[in-house]
């Protein structure tokens, strides 16, 4: 079966001579919410970062292994990084708008592309808040400071942005671990809204989280990936006892 | 009982000799410069007028001026922000974000900021053996700002890197995340919330050359001269001129030096004018760099 958006294939990952990833395998199906859990340093967002490439920022990084994103192999040399991240879109765990307004913000990843067509712009901005479900709040307001919204709505404002390069992927690392919980509930439905178009790799450190958006969930410990599953699966019958003692609470 | 008192009572004597100490500190230096400051105005402020600033230099100090000088100034000051800026920007830019960490650069980054500690006389030889002699700019506008611009270029790198430094990674990660590439992250983000650090760092340069007289003299600028450079603009084509580059100039503090160190009673008295014009120039400039800093914070937060 060759559906799968990401084909993951014996991935090591090292920061200098740390082993962060061990020996990773893993087929990530398209339009379907992945989670990502584990514990504290289990490696997850690593994981995710190597996705778009994000990792080669970092000085130290090195990785071995195959990752294939609709079938080919991102991290092979002809590969354009910069295609890679505008087809792979990203959210942080921290909501970082640029100190520029909500409509420049947005318009952001279209201008670096070079398109000038104005009413080009507008449309896709118009469009890329409502998906991310933030026009409303927004739209008497385009042009003030994206940093004079709200933590949950900047973190939107962060999503229709990635949104509006056309993605066809939307990583999210801990997108709501800086909200709180009213912020939270928009963000997860937002996610469920998204997987009709997209697909979505989202990294979590809360459990229930996982439960409630995904489809499938991935649970990382110490640099491996324990067990991969349909979601149902991972929190009703996991078939490894960690992943279970973690799930149950017993540690994490 | 009487022991825990006492300590008690130490301990306030302490906190409350240590203020006093403070405040003694800070009002020596705040005396020093008032009294610098009355005594310079009290001398000077006579001899200040459009006459004293539209004449030339002269032997009777009645009618000296400073014509020559804050025009020669004003040129220098310029010209060295126009060179040191270009020059420190782009070289802190290379350093932060686009040199890999190794030897080279290591050695490359001690020797900025070493460079920042070396006496200022010496980039006078610098600028008398390079420009004026070896490259025969004769003793030239453009060979002086070019040896203060060398002057002031670690502390015009220093202050960008620092700046630079200061833009949290998440914003440099948000866009690479959207497919730009290095130089539309630098160009769109980083320079343009780092510039407000950059500019500060800059006036602070240039109000630190516009006040360097040893590696001038080193360099030969004259004392006396009673001719301005050839303006750069004019009303006949081509409007533009570069002539003045090449014309030989003075500037304030260079004009106080040489005043101070006559016996006339009255050069004395051009000489605290000279200063007053001098501390205007720079303060302004500090002004400025102040006035940028906090609108540009108001308008950046993380």
């Amino acid at each position: 079966m060759d559906n799968s958006a990401f084909k993951i294939e014996d991935v090591n990952v090292f920061y200098g001579d740390k082993l962060a990833l061990d020996d990773v395998n893993m087929e990530i199906s398209p339009k379907a919410v992945t989670a990502v859990i584990g514990p504290s340093g289990c490696g997850k967002s690593t994981f995710i970062r190597c996705l778009n490439r994000m990792n080669d920022l970092i000085p130290v990084f090195r990785i071995e292994g195959k990752i294939k994103f609709n079938g080919i192999d991102i991290y092979s040399k002809d590969i354009d990084v910069i295609d890679i991240r505008r087809r792979i879109g990203m959210v942080f765990q921290k909501p970082n708008p640029f100190p520029k307004s909500i409509y420049e913000n947005t318009a952001y990843g279209l201008r670096i592309q070079g398109i000038r067509n104005k009413s080009k712009i507008e449309k896709i901005v118009e469009s890329s808040l409502r998906k991310a479900a933030i026009w409303d709040e927004v739209k008497d307001r385009l042009h003030q400071s994206a940093l004079s919204l709200s933590g949950g709505q900047q973190q939107r404002l962060c999503i229709a942005r990635a949104i509006a390069v056309e993605p066809e992927v939307i990583l999210m690392d801990e997108p709501c671990s800086a909200l709180d919980p009213i912020a939270t509930a928009k963000i997860e439905d937002l996610i469920t809204e998204l997987k009709n178009e997209y697909t979505v790799i989202i990294v979590t450190h809360n459990m229930q989280q996982a439960a409630r958006v995904s489809d499938y969930t991935g649970f990382f410990m110490m640099g491996k990936l324990h067990e991969f599953d349909i979601t149902k699966k991972i929190f009703t019958a996991p078939s490894n006892k960690m992943t279970e003692d973690y799930i149950t609470g017993r540690f994490g | 009982m009487s022991k825990i008192m006492d300590r008690k009572t130490l301990n306030r004597f302490y906190d409350k000799s240590f203020f006093l100490i403070g405040i003694f500190a800070t009002s020596i230096s705040l005396i020093f410069l008032l009294a610098l400051l009355l005594d310079i105005l009290a001398d000077g402020m006579g001899r200040l007028g459009w006459q004293f600033l539209a004449n030339y230099s002269s032997r009777k100090p009645e009618e000296a001026g400073i014509l020559s000088a804050w025009v020669g100034t004003v040129w220098i000051m310029v010209l060295t922000g126009g060179i040191a800026f270009p020059l420190g920007v782009s070289a802190a830019i290379y350093l932060e974000e686009y040199s890999r960490k190794n030897w080279l650069t290591d050695i490359i980054e001690i020797n900025i900021a070493n460079l920042a500690g070396v006496p200022s006389i010496i980039y006078g030889l610098l600028g008398l053996g390079l420009f004026v002699r070896l490259l025969n700019m004769e003793r030239s506008v453009i060979a002086g700002a070019m040896t203060l611009a060398i002057l002031v270029l670690p502390i015009v790198i220093l202050s960008t890197r620092e700046a630079i430094k200061s833009i949290p990674p998440s914003i440099r990660e948000a866009s690479y995340a959207l497919g730009a590439s290095k130089w539309q992250t630098i160009r769109n983000q980083v320079l343009p919330s780092a510039m407000p650090g950059i500019l500060t760092g800059v006036i602070l340069a240039m109000s630190r050359a516009v006040g360097e007289t040893a590696p001038l003299i080193t360099m030969g600028a004259l004392t006396y001269i009673a001719f301005l450079p050839a303006s750069p603009i004019s009303a006949e084509f081509p409007y533009i001129s570069f002539q003045g580059l090449f014309d030989a100039f003075t500037v304030l503090p260079i004009q106080i030096f040489n005043w101070v160190s006559r016996p006339q009673k009255g050069f004395a008295i051009d000489a605290a004018a000279g200063i007053i014009v001098l501390l205007v120039i720079t303060f302004v400039m500090n002004a400025f760099a102040i006035y940028l800093r906090q609108k540009y914070q108001k308008k950046i937060r993380w």
